[in-house]
């Protein structure tokens, strides 16, 4: 070990500073980023594909097995990007104690906005 | 108090002391204006990926509420948003990529960063161009 530093063996194999977190936010970030390429690329090319198109081919596209799963992925990636992407926001611009309430109700709304969408996508996919 | 402008500690300065540049007088270069564009691109998504659950939330609950927000995605605003949204998303997405490059410490000369920059700029408005292109080809073009 470098005689000259002061971080403990102990800080040095956590690897995580002064700012005690932080990591695993990165880390979780770049993984939905990369899981979020081919899906929404996916999305974007089965969009344009059903341009136009009335409901009953919307719901029949959404019934396949291969749609179904993309959409439930689809969504959790998305949404799981979207609450980590806000909360750097918030962490940037917002100083006061509404920080706290502000990333917790952005987690909040992510997750349930998540729920929604994966029980709605479930319900076209097999419901009545 | 001394002279020149130092002081005590708790009267202001005589001299203001200098800020560092920020936003307001700094000029706009491609880099700070897509590192910008990506962080206000992703609360644009943010608010699409909102659509995006009613969307599917009105196909859920029948032909009836989808019909309604397939209207006002039609309608003349809401086809301004979603091209918003599309050129937006490909920002994000190209932008996106770009950041991951990085990650792995590659393309950080000066010179690599404005290819990049280009490349990101150039390939996002051509990706929307085509997405729209090819949809409104396969919808039929509004009469």
């Amino acid at each position: 070990m470098n005689r000259r530093s002061f971080r403990s063996p102990l800080a040095r194999a956590l690897g995580l500073g002064s700012a005690k977190s932080g990591a695993q936010h990165w880390w979780a970030q770049r993984v939905s980023a990369i899981a979020l390429v081919p899906l929404c690329l996916w999305f974007v090319v089965s969009i344009v594909a059903h341009a136009g198109s009335d409901y009953a081919v919307f719901v029949a596209w959404i019934r396949t097995p291969l749609a179904t799963s993309c959409m439930v992925l689809l969504l959790i990636a998305l949404f799981h990007h979207s609450a980590l992407g806000l909360q750097v926001v918030i962490e940037d611009y917002v100083h006061s104690d509404v920080r706290f309430a502000a990333i917790v109700a952005i987690r909040l709304g992510c997750y349930g906005l998540a729920v929604i969408g994966i029980i709605a996508t479930l319900h076209i996919a097999f419901g009545g | 108090m001394i002279k020149n402008g130092t002081t005590d500690g708790n009267s202001t300065p005589a001299r203001p002391r200098p800020l560092s540049p920020n936003i307001q007088i700094y000029r706009p270069q491609l880099t700070s204006v897509l590192s910008i564009a990506n962080r206000i691109t992703g609360l644009i998504l943010s608010l699409g990926a909102v659509g995006l659950v009613i969307w599917l939330g009105a196909a859920a609950a029948g032909p009836q509420a989808y019909g309604v927000v397939q209207s006002l995605i039609g309608s003349w605003a809401g086809q301004v948003a979603l091209f918003g949204c599309t050129f937006a998303f490909f920002l994000h997405l190209c932008g996106g990529i770009r950041h991951l490059v990085w990650d792995t410490v590659h393309g950080f000369e000066l010179r690599s960063i404005y290819i990049s920059g280009w490349t990101v700029v150039v390939c996002s408005v051509a990706l929307t161009v085509t997405a729209w292109v090819i949809s409104l080809f396969i919808a039929g073009w509004p009469q």
